[in-house]
């Protein structure tokens, strides 16, 4: 696929096109208009809304009498006062009052778009649900949003282009390995699941499939919270990663299991109720890991340590070697 | 399910923002981290009283997008800083787990159904 067509494959995926639609009817009016809105008093005069557009760039301006929106000028209120030479007379007497059209902060752009679009008008005063004035809102303020949610969308489309389409896709060698090591403290839970968190980012990464990174980080945080549990001296998570199969090794040097056909079993647990109370010590662990798992092995020793080998198979779609769609 | 509703249904306020808009397809109440990990699916949303960071952590691994605290248990700092990080929602309810599952599964959200009964061995 093509660099320039990642925005259309984006949306081809059902990504863009939704997210715009979920933009404009979610992203709230307050979210894209200007807050700090200049205003006038009815008893300025039109020379001084002239001054104010002139000096900010603006094309129209809320009127306000204590504290109350009475009314709105606009650039057009300006040009006919100047048509008709009256740049002394009073705002009150060229403003919009009657029929006031204006947007809710917190409803949605859509809302307002719309409102725009049956009016034909260029700004709303936008108020708080008090009905306090809190913004002014443009049909430009809209463009200018949605264009740049538009950017982050393309941003977001050409980091997904160059993440890699296969697993190991981006190494390329006679025989690739990667061998990934993270010491484990015992009773440390507060970094529990810090090795298997690290080693899912690693394995989306060189672009493992979400379902294979997950079976790999369910299983590898089971055995790493295994290891803060019961681990004399913590241990040591290695995982060994090829394009066909990923191992993941997790040890200890003790105290050992004693009868680890029991420690198998589903809802045995030696863990402590403080353990328990964290949420851990169910006795699924191993149930888990096994799940997970194509293939498992536990080789423990009292008094020596104890060894947890867990092989996840890569499966053929992954390693990109039977499919070829670009 | 949106977020919005469950926030309405069980009466909750949101702790921690999402990155990104979340559609929940189902939903796994549970105290006990390991039968999180074993029952939860993508875009499911966890239900808890445990508080503590490794909820996240959980969360994060069985890619559940939100979860939802019970029980007006506030949680602590450590596990709001967690949730930033990961991109994991948090909302907080004032209702009890049973509660607030009852409600949730009223407003429409559903579990994963039946599972085989498990005979321990001895």
């Amino acid at each position: 696929m093509k660099r320039e067509f990642a925005l259309l494959g984006f949306m081809g995926s059902g990504g863009a096109l939704s997210k715009i639609h979920e933009l404009i009817r979610e992203m709230q009016v307050s979210r894209v208009m200007t807050a700090n809105v200049f205003t006038l008093s009815p008893d300025a005069t039109m020379k001084e809304l002239e001054d104010l557009l002139r000096e900010h760039h603006i094309s129209g301006v809320p009127v306000i009498e204590n504290q109350e929106l009475v009314g709105i000028v606009s650039i057009e209120d300006l040009i006919h006062a100047l048509e008709n030479q009256q740049l002394d007379t009073p705002i009150h007497e060229y403003m919009t009052s009657k029929g006031l059209i204006t947007a809710h902060a917190q409803e949605p752009v859509m809302e307002a778009l719309r409102r725009f679009e049956h009016t034909g008008i260029g700004r709303m005063p936008v108020l708080d649900a008090r009905g306090k004035l809190v913004g002014i809102i443009t049909r430009g303020d809209i463009t200018i949003a949605l264009l740049g949610a538009l950017q982050e969308l393309y941003t977001e489309a050409e980091a997904m282009q160059q993440r890699p389409q296969h697993f190991f896709d981006a190494l390329e060698s006679e025989n690739t390995s990667l061998l990934l090591r993270y010491r484990i403290e015992k009773g440390n839970f507060a970094r529990g699941g810090d090795a298997s968190a690290k080693i899912k980012r690693a394995l989306l990464r060189i672009g493992a499939s979400p379902q294979l990174a997950r079976r790999v980080a369910i299983a590898t945080y089971e055995a790493e919270i295994n290891l803060i549990i019961h681990a004399n001296d913590g241990g040591l998570i290695l995982a060994d990663i090829q394009p066909t199969e990923i191992t993941i090794v997790a040890q200890d040097s003790g105290p050992g299991i004693a009868d680890v056909d029991l420690a198998r079993q589903p809802g045995y647990s030696t863990a402590t109720p403080e353990v328990r109370e964290m949420g851990f010590g169910a006795g699924m662990g191993l149930t888990n890991i096994e799940r997970c798992t194509d293939r498992m092995s536990l080789w423990s020793a009292v008094g020596v340590g104890s060894r947890l080998q867990m092989t996840f198979k890569v499966s053929p779609e992954e390693t990109g070697e039977t499919s070829d769609d670009d | 399910m949106k977020l919005d509703e469950v926030l309405e249904a069980t009466e909750a306020e949101m702790l921690v923002k999402p990155p990104y808009n979340i559609d929940l397809e189902s939903a796994c109440a549970s105290d006990l981290m390991s039968d999180v990990l074993l029952f939860t699916k993508p875009s499911m949303l966890l239900v808890t009283g445990l508080t503590n960071p490794q909820a996240i952590r959980t969360a994060d691994m069985a890619e559940s997008p939100a979860v939802l605290f019970v029980r007006g248990k506030y949680p602590p700092p450590e596990t709001l800083e967690l949730a930033e990080e990961m991109g994991v929602a948090v909302m907080l309810s004032p209702y009890t787990m049973f509660e607030a599952a009852g409600l949730l599964y009223v407003a429409g959200l559903r579990g994963i159904g039946k599972l085989p009964i498990m005979r321990q061995q001895r």
